[in-house]
């Protein structure tokens, strides 16, 4: 190894550590900024240390490239709003995953003829992952932006398709293990692996994101934890083992908060309709109360404890803000508000977190839901802002249900339930919800935004 | 030909990040998914040696696609990482009795 080699290496191994150290100093949020921004020097280091590796010679298309990098990358960072969060992470492992893929593919055609089967194994891995994490990504992404049905797509035979397809790319991956010289099977496998990254995410419906958007992260990861192999660079490798590992980690979390199996999650195509038409019927002799809002004004500010649950719909309606301004006045006449965050409400993980921090709620009011259940039976308004699988106690009584079995947040125990929604139309998932008949809830109908607008001038006006 | 020694880097790795990962709380994992994110577009590395190394017009054209995929990442994911941990503040000045209590038990983001 040549001294100029020694000092890239020792570069990278900096590098590694402060990429660690980072995602250490994420145990805490006020320690995490800090932390990221000496992962960032990490990779600026990263990056000038390669700048020197003797293979480079001609620099023309890395400054291109890194300058049209930087031009796309700076407002997807800086100018994409939280409430599009969750479309721009999946975007962003596209991206992730089109690098690994393609230099997969440049290593192969200059190796091709004279490749070690381990080589192969590691090239083959990164592009099957990293190609159908593409497409997969993409899809998702659609889907989140909605220029894609956030709807299952389903049709009969679909999970055999899908198998079988996966089948045979694993196949084609095996025989270039013991063929790498075969670049038909190699591109083949390729394009395989990109349709079924579209045929993986289209039966997967919007309230399941989470998991696949962690899954997705981790395909990512992991392909570039091929390329590593692959190349034979040691910071990739880590580098990719960290992402994989975390992206594993979140759909572990996600898989559970839901009460289901990663399996189910992709090939169960939740949603599909039959749950809805068993509970559209019996729902008929229930009666819903609505509530005007200037009652629900008066009962949460005579409320000692209002817990504010939000969901999906709040993102939607993009009402964070109001939603803290109506938690201000409440303060301020005394009343204390809490705000109890599902692990899978919104459509990534951490999705309610980031709009309220957006919205200045200080992070301490922020609670897990082991930790804010027990306080329901204590809490004289649940205040529920479009949430409503996370919310349905049918997850706890009702063996029929889909839900059966997930953990929800138990808005149901408290004094009262004020429950905003647009109208009674079923939730995502098609599921009838028995909260919304309840003898403590009360319905305020309505645009989140706008109901929550009315609330702030009730408020103010008592 | 892969030897033993990455294999060790990897399993390694995996484990650490597993360790670190596992202690980060739910109300930080949008941040973390897009420091991951951006983490692992360490793969711009392969990407420039590819893009430099001058080995055929298609690998050179492979490589600045992949350069350019990699360092949106980079560039997009670090910032938008700073820009939302930037926004998780705690409360200004704990007073009240219900303020003290929380401070004596900070749960309220941890698992």
């Amino acid at each position: 190894m040549s001294a100029r080699d020694l000092v890239i290496e020792a570069i990278y191994l900096a590098a590694s550590v402060l990429f660690i150290l980072g995602l250490k100093s994420l145990s805490h949020p006020d320690r995490a900024r800090l932390g990221m921004q000496q992962a960032a020097l990490g990779m600026v280091l990263a990056i000038v240390g390669t700048l020197f590796n003797h293979e480079i010679i001609r620099f023309d298309f890395i400054a291109v490239a890194l300058i049209l990098g930087t031009v796309i990358g700076y407002p997807l960072g800086m100018f994409v709003p939280m409430t599009a969060m969750p479309q721009r992470i999946a975007i962003s492992h596209m991206f992730g995953a089109l690098a690994a893929t393609l230099v997969g593919i440049a290593e192969y055609r200059i190796h091709q003829q004279a490749m070690p089967r381990s080589t192969m194994a590691a090239l083959g891995f990164e592009v099957l992952f990293g190609a159908l994490t593409v497409t997969g990504s993409f899809m998702a992404f659609g889907k989140l932006q909605e220029f894609i049905t956030g709807k299952p797509v389903t049709y009969r035979g679909q999970n055999t398709v899908n198998i079988t397809l996966f089948g045979v790319a694993i196949a084609m991956f095996l025989f270039l293990i013991f063929r790498p010289g075969t670049p038909a099977v190699f591109y083949g496998m390729i394009a395989l692996a990109l349709l079924l990254g579209v045929f993986m995410v289209l039966p997967i419906g919007g309230a399941d994101m989470p998991v696949v958007v962690s899954l997705l992260n981790s395909y990512a990861g992991l392909a570039s934890s091929a390329t590593g192999f692959a190349i034979q660079n040691n910071v990739l490798i880590i580098c990719g083992a960290l992402d994989g590992a975390s992206g594993f980690l979140l759909s572990v979390l996600m898989s559970k908060a839901m009460n289901r199996s990663f399996g189910n999650v992709l090939f169960g195509a939740f949603g599909s309709p039959q749950p809805a038409l068993a509970a559209g019927a019996e729902a008929k002799d229930l009666t819903v109360r609505s509530v005007s809002a200037e009652d629900a004004a008066i009962r949460m500010a005579y409320a000692g404890q209002v817990i504010v649950v939000p969901g999906y719909g709040m993102a939607v309606a993009q009402a964070q803000h109001v939603v803290r301004e109506l938690a201000d006045l409440l303060e301020k006449r005394g009343v204390t508000v809490k705000y109890a965050i599902h692990p899978v409400a919104g459509r990534m993980p951490g999705h309610m977190n980031v709009l309220l921090a957006e919205a200045n709620v200080p992070y301490d009011r922020l609670y897990d839901m082991e930790d804010i259940n027990p306080e329901f039976e204590r809490t004289d308004v649940a205040l529920v802002i479009g949430a409503n699988d996370v919310v349905n106690p049918a997850a706890r009584s009702d063996p029929q249900s889909p839900i059966y079995g997930m953990p929800i947040l138990d808005v149901d125990k408290s004094k009262g339930v004020i429950v905003l929604k647009r109208s009674m139309n079923p939730g995502f998932a098609g599921i009838e919800n028995h909260l919304f008949y309840a003898p403590n809830t009360s319905m305020l109908f309505g645009d989140a935004k706008s109901s929550l607008t009315r609330l702030v001038t009730e408020v103010k006006a008592l | 030909m892969i030897s033993i020694i990455e294999l060790y880097v990897f399993v390694l790795a995996a484990f650490v990040g597993y360790q670190v990962i596992t202690r980060v709380p739910p109300l930080l994992h949008t941040p973390l998914m897009s420091a991951t994110n951006a983490i692992s577009a360490i793969s711009l590395v392969g990407s420039l040696v590819l893009a430099g190394a001058n080995r055929d017009t298609v690998s050179n054209w492979l490589g600045f696609i992949a350069v350019t995929a990699a360092s949106i990442n980079v560039v997009g994911g670090f910032l938008i990482t700073d820009r939302m941990l930037k926004m998780f503040r705690r409360e200004p000045k704990p007073t009240s009795a219900v303020a003290m209590e929380k401070a004596g038990q900070p749960g309220g983001g941890s698992r």
